[in-house]
C-alpha cells in the first residue's frame, strides 16, 4: 500500500531532473546564481547520453574559415525544413560563439588548430553564405569524443559549485497543483526510499526517448523520462512525429558513426560502388542534411542497391584517408569500428544503415527554457514552476530536422538560458507554500502498482512489441496503410500494459522495476509519435508521408502537439492539436527567413 | 601468494540455480554470474543460464540483457550507452576486469564467469558501490585551475603539440575497471589514489592551459596517495580503453623528482 512507503522531504528553489549536458548546464546557472539546488539522475552523470556524442558543437567561430551567425542561422532554419522557430534559432546561434568559449575555459580539450585555436569541421548542412555555399567549418570538435570530453568537463565543473546531486534516484512524477509545478516524486534505487523534492523551479532534463524504437543509436537509458512525466501531468508534447534517423549506425550492432566521418571526407556508396548521393543531393552530396541522406540511403536499399548479402544496407568508405588524419581526428570509431563491425577502416568500408538517433519532438518550451501549453487559446501560456532543456525538450530550434552538432549546442546555450530564467523568478531563501496533503498519492500507486504488477507479460516482451512495432510502421518510409496498422498494433501493446509482469519485488536497485517504469514512459511517447505522424498529411524533414510527398506549407507549417491520457495501460486517448511556427525573429538584426524549396 | 579469509557472509556458498539451454539449441554457452541480494540474508551464489549463442548479440552485454530479458528479470546490473563510452557496464568477466557491452563472447573460452568488479562492496548482483571512487575523483580537484584571467570571448591558445599530450589520458570514462584490479588499491583504497585517479591527476598536470601544478603535486606528495603504485601494471592490462595508467604514475613521479632536485 502506498502508506508503507517511507517518505523524505526536501525542499529547494530548483530542481533539475537529468544530469547530461543540459541538466548540468541549467544545475551550473542556478546554483551559480545562490539558489539552493539539486540535480536528481538516475544515472551517474558522466554515464548520461550527452557522453554519446561524437562529430562536435556548432558555433560561427570563424577559426578554419569566414562564417557569421547569420549563415549558421540560415543552414538551421534551412535544416528544420522551416518548422523552427526562427526567435529560438536566432537566440541559440548568436550565444553559441560564447558558449563554446565557456567549455574551452572549463578545460573541454578541444583539438586545436596549427595556431592553437579551436578546430572546427564541416558538418551535414552547414554552410557560407546563407546556404550558398561552399561549406563552413563550423563544428567544434575533441577529436570524435565531443560530447564525453564536454560532459566530463561539465561533470568537473559541478564539482566546483554548490549543488547538492542525488545520483541513481529515479524521477517518478511531478507534483502539479493547480496547472504549477512544484516539485518530482523520485526513488532513490539504492535503497528504495522515497524522496519528496518541493521546489520553485523543476527544470526537466531527462533526454529522448529514441528507445521506443527497436534500433537506435541512443543509450539504453533514453527512455524520455520527463516527456512521459509531462504526459502524465496533462501537459502536451510537441512535434514527436520528427524523429531524426542517423545514417551511419554500424549496421546490426546501430552503433553510432559520427557524421563527422564524412565531415572528414569519408562517403558512402551503394552494391554498384556507386557515390549515389551525388544524384540526390548535387550540391552538399554526402553533407546534405541528415533526413536527406537517410532517406537516399533507405532509397538504394529499397531499389535493390543496397550491400551485403541481405543488400539491406550501405558501405561508408573511409579507406581512402590518410591513417595518420583518422588516428588523429577519428579515432574513437576506428576502434568502434573494429569492435563492432570487425572492420578495419584504414582498409575496409563499414557496414551502416539509417538508425534512430535523436527526438526533434520534446516538451514545448519558449527559448528560456519554460514549459508552454496551448490554454484558452494562448499556445504560449508558460506552465509556471516547470522548465525543460535539452532534447527533452522542443524549443524549438531543430523543427522537423536537426543539424548534426546543433544538439550539442542546444544543450549548453538553452541550459544556461534556463539557469537564467531561473534566477529571474526565484529569490534565494524565500519561503515555500505547503504542498498539497495528496502531493505523493499519484507517484507513489503507479510505484506500488508495477511493484507488484503479476500479470502474464514480461515487460521486455512489451517493450520488444512496441520497439518493432513503431520500427516497422513508423520509420524512415511512411504511408497512410502502413501506418494506420502500426496505429492498430500500438494500441494492442499499450493495451497489453494492463497485463505487465514485474519478477522482482525488491526495493534494492530494482531494475525490473525501474525498467517498467522506463516503458511506461517510453509507450505514452511512443503512441503519440505515430499518432502526430498518421495526421501529418504532408512530407517535412524527417517526416517523410509518401502519399503526401511534399511539403505542406499552406496547411502544415504549424507545430502538432499532443496529449496523452492514462498510463499503464489504462485510458490511452491521445489529443492532436497544433501550435503556430514563430514566424519572427528575435531581433531586427535579422529577418525572418521565408520558406522555399529545400535542396542540398 | 597471499591467502585470506572473507568474511563469512561473503563466502560464495554454491547453491545457485541453473538455467538450462532452450531445446534444439546449437551453439551452447554458459553464463555463471554472480548473484547477491541484501534483502534476503542469504550469501552470495553463482546461477547458471545456458543461453544459445545463434540467438544472442555478440557482446557479454548483449547476454546479459537477453538474460534478463527472457529467463530472469531480477539479475541486475548497471548498463547504458553499450558501445564502451559511458563506463556503467564494468565487472569482471573471466577474470579480468572490462566493460561488458565491447567484451566479445567468442573471446572467452569454455564458461563465461561474471562476478563485480574486484574489492569493492557489492550492493545487489553486479552492482558494486562506487561512492569511494567518485570522492577520490573529485578529491584531486578535476578541473581547469588558472590564476591568469580568461580572455575574454577567445579560447585559450594551445598548441596542436600540447593538445597531443592529452592523448591517452582525456578518454577515461571512470569505469574503475583498472583501480579495482589493483592488488595494491585493494590493500589501501582507503589511502592510495589507485590508478584511475591519479590517471586523472597527471591529465590536469599535463594540460598546458592549468596553472596549478605545483599545488597539484603537493596534494599528491604522500606516502599513499601517488607512491603505493608498485608498477604491477594491471591497470593498463585491463583499460577497455587502451589506456595506461602506469605510466600516466611513472610521469607524475618524474615530475615530483623533477621539482625536487
Amino acid at each position: 500500500m502506498p502508506e508503507a512507503y517511507k517518505i523524505i522531504d526536501h525542499s529547494y528553489d530548483a530542481v533539475v531532473v537529468g544530469a547530461g549536458g543540459s541538466g548540468l548546464r541549467a544545475t551550473m546557472g542556478v546554483a551559480g546564481a545562490g539558489l539552493k539546488t539539486a540535480c536528481i539522475t538516475k544515472v551517474f552523470p558522466t554515464r548520461s547520453h550527452t557522453v554519446a556524442a561524437q562529430g562536435g558543437i556548432a558555433a560561427s567561430l570563424g577559426n578554419m574559415g569566414p562564417d557569421h551567425w547569420t549563415w549558421h542561422m540560415y543552414d538551421t532554419v534551412k535544416g528544420s525544413d522551416w518548422l523552427g522557430d526562427q526567435d529560438a534559432i536566432e537566440y541559440m546561434v548568436r550565444e553559441a560563439p560564447a558558449a563554446v568559449y565557456e567549455l574551452e575555459h572549463a578545460g573541454v580539450p578541444f583539438s586545436r588548430t596549427t595556431e592553437g585555436k579551436i578546430y572546427q569541421r564541416p558538418f551535414g548542412g552547414m554552410m557560407q553564405n546563407m546556404g550558398a555555399g561552399p561549406p563552413a567549418q563550423r563544428t567544434c570538435a575533441a577529436a570524435d569524443r565531443t560530447g564525453h570530453a564536454m560532459l566530463h568537463a561539465l561533470y568537473q565543473q559541478s564539482l566546483k559549485y554548490d549543488a547538492d546531486f542525488y545520483i541513481e534516484y529515479f524521477a517518478i512524477d511531478l507534483i502539479m497543483e493547480n496547472g504549477e509545478c512544484r516539485g518530482v516524486i523520485a526513488i532513490c534505487m539504492a535503497d528504495g526510499s522515497i524522496h519528496r523534492f518541493r521546489s520553485k523551479a523543476t527544470v526537466l532534463a531527462t533526454g529522448g526517448y529514441g528507445r521506443c524504437y527497436f534500433s537506435a543509436t541512443s543509450a539504453h537509458t533514453c527512455t524520455g523520462d520527463g516527456g512521459g512525466m509531462a504526459l502524465r501531468a496533462g501537459l502536451p508534447l510537441q512535434d514527436l512525429e520528427f524523429v531524426q534517423f542517423h545514417p551511419t549506425g554500424i549496421y546490426g550492432a546501430g552503433v553510432l558513426i559520427t557524421e563527422g566521418a564524412r565531415g572528414e571526407g569519408g562517403y558512402l556508396t551503394n552494391s554498384a560502388g556507386e557515390r549515389f548521393m551525388e544524384r540526390y543531393a548535387p550540391s552538399a552530396k554526402d553533407l546534405a542534411s541528415r533526413d536527406v541522406v537517410s532517406r537516399s540511403m533507405a532509397m538504394e536499399i529499397r531499389e535493390g542497391r543496397g550491400v551485403g548479402k541481405e543488400r539491406d544496407h550501405i558501405f561508408l568508405h573511409l579507406d581512402h584517408i590518410d591513417p595518420k588524419i583518422l588516428h588523429e581526428r577519428l579515432p574513437g570509431i576506428t576502434e568502434t569500428g573494429k569492435v563492432f563491425a570487425g572492420v578495419d577502416l584504414t582498409r575496409q568500408p563499414l557496414p551502416v544503415v539509417p538508425t534512430v538517433h535523436y527526438n526533434m519532438g520534446g516538451i514545448p518550451t519558449n527559448y528560456h527554457g519554460e514549459v508552454v501549453t496551448l490554454r484558452d487559446g494562448n499556445p504560449d501560456t508558460v506552465v509556471p514552476g516547470l522548465f525543460a532543456v535539452g532534447e527533452a525538450a522542443c524549443v524549438s530550434v531543430h523543427g522537423a530536422n536537426r543539424l548534426g552538432s546543433n544538439s550539442l549546442i542546444d544543450l549548453v546555450v538553452f541550459g544556461r538560458a534556463t539557469g537564467h530564467r531561473i534566477a529571474e523568478l526565484v529569490k534565494p531563501g524565500t519561503s515555500h507554500k505547503p504542498l498539497p496533503a495528496d502531493s505523493a498519492d499519484f507517484a507513489l500507486s503507479r510505484l506500488d502498482h508495477f511493484r507488484n504488477a503479476q500479470g502474464g507479460t514480461p515487460t521486455a516482451d512489451i517493450r520488444l512489441k512496441m520497439q518493432k512495432t513503431m520500427q516497422r510502421h513508423c520509420a524512415v518510409f511512411r504511408t497512410e496503410e502502413l501506418m494506420a496498422e502500426g496505429v492498430d498494433l500500438m494500441n494492442g501493446v499499450y493495451a497489453s500494459m494492463q497485463d505487465i509482469q514485474v519478477t522482482d519485488r525488491s526495493l534494492i536497485w530494482n531494475t525490473d522495476l525501474i525498467e517498467t517504469m522506463e516503458l511506461d514512459n517510453l509507450i505514452s511517447q511512443a503512441q503519440c509519435t505515430i499518432r502526430g505522424a498518421i495526421a501529418r498529411k504532408e512530407s517535412r524533414g524527417a517526416h517523410m508521408h509518401e502519399d503526401y510527398p511534399n511539403r505542406d506549407d499552406d496547411n502544415w507549417m504549424k507545430h502538432s502537439i499532443s496529449w496523452f491520457e492514462g498510463w499503464g495501460g489504462q485510458g490511452g486517448k491521445v489529443t492532436l492539436d497544433s501550435r503556430p511556427v514563430h514566424e519572427y525573429t528575435l531581433t531586427e538584426e535579422i529577418d525572418y527567413i521565408k520558406p522555399k524549396a529545400r535542396v542540398y | 601468494m597471499a591467502e585470506f579469509t572473507l568474511p563469512a557472509n561473503s563466502k560464495i556458498n554454491g547453491k545457485g540455480k541453473s538455467y538450462p539451454a532452450p531445446n534444439g539449441a546449437t551453439r551452447v554457452r554458459t553464463f555463471k554470474i554472480y548473484r547477491w541480494s541484501p534483502d534476503d540474508g542469504q550469501n552470495p551464489r553463482y546461477d547458471s543460464y545456458a543461453l544459445d549463442l545463434d540467438d544472442c548479440g555478440p557482446m557479454v552485454l548483449d547476454a546479459l540483457i537477453k538474460i534478463k530479458s527472457e529467463i530472469d528479470p531480477t539479475l541486475t546490473f548497471r548498463r547504458s550507452c553499450r558501445e564502451g563510452i559511458c563506463g556503467s557496464c564494468a565487472m569482471n568477466i573471466d577474470g579480468a576486469n572490462t566493460l561488458a557491452c565491447t567484451m566479445a563472447i567468442n573471446d572467452v573460452k569454455g564458461d563465461v564467469t561474471i562476478t563485480p568488479l574486484p574489492h569493492m562492496e557489492v550492493v545487489k548482483d553486479l552492482v558494486p558501490d562506487m561512492t569511494h571512487f567518485y570522492a577520490q575523483y573529485a578529491s584531486i580537484k578535476p578541473w581547469l585551475q588558472t590564476v591568469s584571467p580568461e580572455p575574454a570571448l577567445k579560447e585559450r591558445v594551445q598548441s596542436p603539440d600540447d593538445r597531443a599530450k592529452l592523448d591517452g589520458l582525456y578518454e577515461c570514462i571512470l569505469c574503475a575497471c583498472c583501480s579495482t584490479a589493483c592488488p595494491s588499491y585493494w590493500w589501501n583504497s582507503d589511502r592510495f589514489l589507485g590508478p584511475a585517479i591519479l590517471l586523472q591527476a597527471y591529465r590536469w598536470l599535463a594540460d598546458s592551459r592549468d596553472e596549478m601544478t605545483g599545488e597539484r603535486l603537493d596534494a599528491l606528495e604522500d606516502p599513499f596517495r601517488l607512491y603505493r603504485c608498485h608498477t604491477i601494471m594491471n591497470c593498463a592490462t585491463v583499460c577497455p580503453k587502451g589506456l595506461n595508467p602506469a605510466k600516466a604514475i611513472a610521469e607524475i613521479k618524474k615530475l615530483m623528482v623533477a621539482r625536487a632536485i
